[in-house]
């Protein structure tokens, strides 16, 4: 373990900038902690926490000045690594003659800055569905550094203790930081994050310094705000799927789709299809798509999935059960930002814990009851 | 203390493009019903030309200029692959597009994609192809590779239902693979809903010809498609006579936009069809067919 005091850290997240890396941390926007492009270590947030809860995020303020004491914002690494909006293709038709290329852009690679665990697992479960599928994924990906973050303050909405997925940073990062009053206590986990971190001037932990980085660590896991138990996944919601509890979900849903925008691991899109003005150049476009609307399912003359019960099931038995199969890892990493940006505050957890109380329910006709 | 040069860190870059899309020109266009076209083409790089291959049911995801991609299977003989044919009905806005094609206009093809039809299975024993409007197309690249050979079927069944004379695809062709029965074995039955007075076959819905055939259902392999309603009705033709819910397969349909199991439109319950399906061995997605709205 390493130790980085505060303004070593500082230098180490400029020299990043100053290397040509897009730099991409935690910022304060519009009244959240939002991951944007950063220029530096000065847009950080400092002595800025949190408050979170079903269809519920605050800003409050600390009186100190702790860069990473909250939880996370809206947005995960998916923004970055899988754009809402992406240009996949370039077709060209020039004396009827067509050609289609495919090849990914040369942006500059990312350095994350602050990724949580759930976000660092986050992507290695996207990882599971793009990396081997999608070049463009793959080039971002591959190239971009990660410095992670041990959670030190759980939100309210938070279960990555019950997905395994936190709130110590196992798997995905370069280095990752636990954050203490002076300074951090830095995990290097590559060979990547090991040349990193010899950029500036960093010592050995003390002995001292690992217990309380292992404290914060532990603090952390008892403060969770959901617990969710997942035992008997997949099987449990496959046996479950005429649930009672879906017409109930589905009557508070209003299929908007903030769920799915801003889940770290949804990963469904569109493909759409653009012409340029002079209609020689033609563009494939990837846009996110989410299962909670109509014409997602759409084929010819109908729409499968046409009730709201059925959408809402879809997206919770795909996230929850059917991913395993799909994936090997279920796709769900605990994070709570479904419940926390739902504008109606539904809460997974519960809707999870109502089936599993009345686990093999089945929906009773609506004739059988009027008689 | 700052000679580690963080640029070094770069991982070089990837070669990779995807799948890859081939070109194809159009060469034929055959109207198969009213809405209804087969688009017959070759690949315009000769390498294409002599190395794309496809099996009996899989689809490529055909791409107009423009306009987008859609998944269609592929109807042509397997055997014959440097010539493929796709059959369309303009139901919507990338299908509609394809009715302003002529002959020398050029399309992108991904693919094959999908798991196809299992012809292997049916070896030793009798196969039964039942096909229901627009379903015969994902099955006349398996009816021809089955009629090559021949020799590995007991018997070979054909039926094909669809709602009026008028929406029989391939027609010359059934009437043709009829004409065959005496010296190719190939058993044709042909049904349409409501005939006219030129029909010359049954008349009622497919499964009306289920006790016509006489099948041995322990011997035989059932392939089946056509549109939801039929294949509901068809499946549990099958059931009532006793078919082995593992000798039955069928043929899904799904929104596809990416065919390589990344859009996630394709789901139905935790299978990808354009992956996993889109032909499925019955009883993995009995279950699942029971869902309503799954």
């Amino acid at each position: 373990m390493r130790y980085l005091d505060r303004e070593a850290f500082g230098k180490l997240v400029d020299a990043l900038a100053g290397a040509g890396y897009d730099l991409i941390g935690p910022t304060v926007r519009d009244g959240a902690i939002v991951l944007d492009h950063i220029d530096g270590a000065e847009d950080l947030p400092s002595g800025v926490g949190e408050e979170q809860g079903p269809g519920t995020y605050r800003l409050t303020s600390r009186d100190d000045d702790m860069v990473f004491s909250w939880a996370h914002g809206p947005d995960a690494g998916k923004r970055f690594l899988f754009p809402a909006r992406e240009v996949l293709c370039t077709a060209k038709r020039n004396d009827g003659q067509l050609t289609v290329e495919c090849r990914p852009g040369d942006e500059r690679p990312f350095a994350f800055v602050g990724l949580r665990s759930c976000d660092l697992h986050a992507i290695a479960v996207q990882d599971r569905v793009f990396l081997d599928a999608d070049p463009h994924y793959a080039r971002r990906r591959e190239r971009a550094l990660f410095i992670g973050v041990n959670c030190a303050v759980p939100g309210g909405t938070c279960f990555c203790t019950s997905m395994g997925t936190g709130p110590k940073c196992t798997i995905g990062f370069d280095l990752a930081l636990t954050e203490l009053p002076g300074g951090f206590v830095v995990e290097v986990s590559s060979p990547r994050g090991e040349q990193m971190i010899e950029v500036v001037r960093s010592r050995e932990a003390t002995e001292e310094e690992v217990r309380a980085a292992q404290a914060v660590t532990t603090e952390a896991e008892g403060q969770m705000g959901r617990s969710l138990d997942v035992a008997d996944m997949p099987e449990l919601l496959y046996r479950n799927r005429e649930h009672p509890r879906w017409k109930d979900v589905a009557a508070r849903c209003l299929a908007c789709g903030n769920c799915t925008s801003a889940c770290p691991t949804c990963f469904c899109h569109d493909i759409v299809e653009g012409m340029s003005i002079t209609g020689d150049t033609a563009t494939r476009t990837r846009e996110w798509a989410s299962c909670f609307s109509e014409e997602f399912s759409h084929i010819v003359g109908m729409e499968i999935r046409k009730s709201r019960e059925s959408r809402y099931r879809q997206w919770l038995t795909h996230k929850f059960a059917s991913w395993i199969d799909q994936f090997g890892t279920s796709g769900c990493v605990g994070c709570g930002r479904c419940i926390t940006w739902c504008p109606v505050g539904i809460d997974v957890t519960e809707e999870i814990t109502a089936i599993r109380a009345t686990d093999g329910e089945v929906e009773v006709a609506e004739e059988v009851m009027a008689s | 203390m700052m000679a580690v040069d963080l640029r070094s860190l770069e991982v070089p870059p990837e070669s990779a493009e995807g799948t890859p899309t081939r070109v194809a020109t159009i060469r034929r266009i055959v109207q198969e019903t009213p809405d209804t076209f087969t688009y017959w083409m070759t690949f315009r790089d000769p390498v294409d030309r002599a190395t794309y291959r496809f099996a009996p049911g899989q689809l490529n995801m055909l791409y107009l200029f423009g306009v987008g991609e859609i998944p269609i299977s592929v109807a042509s003989d397997p055997e014959l692959p440097a010539r493929i044919a796709h059959t369309i009905r303009s139901t919507g806005r990338v299908t509609d597009a394809f009715r302003l094609l002529k002959p020398g206009d050029q399309v992108g093809v991904r693919g094959p994609f999908g798991r196809p039809w299992p012809l292997r299975e049916a070896r030793g024993g009798d196969l039964m192809i039942v096909a229901g409007g627009l379903g015969l197309a994902p099955l006349r690249s398996a009816i021809y590779q089955a009629i090559r050979h021949r020799g590995q079927f007991r018997r070979l069944m054909v039926l094909v239902g669809a709602r009026g004379p008028e929406h029989m695809l391939y027609r010359q062709e059934l009437d043709m693979w009829n004409q065959w029965m005496q010296f190719r074995g190939v058993e044709t039955y042909l049904t349409v809903d409501v005939a006219d007075d030129q029909w010359p076959y049954d008349e009622g819905v497919v499964t009306t010809l289920f006790p016509k055939v006489r099948v041995d259902p322990e011997w035989t392999t059932a392939f089946v498609c056509g549109p939801e309603i039929m294949m509901h009705f068809a499946l549990r033709g099958l059931r009532d006579m006793e078919f082995p819910m593992d000798q039955v397969w069928v043929s899904m349909e799904r929104n596809m936009q990416c065919a390589i199991r990344v859009c996630g439109h394709c789901q139905f319950g935790p299978k990808f069809v354009c992956a996993d399906g889109p032909v499925f061995r019955y009883d993995e997605v009995a279950d699942l067919m029971e869902v309503h709205e799954l």
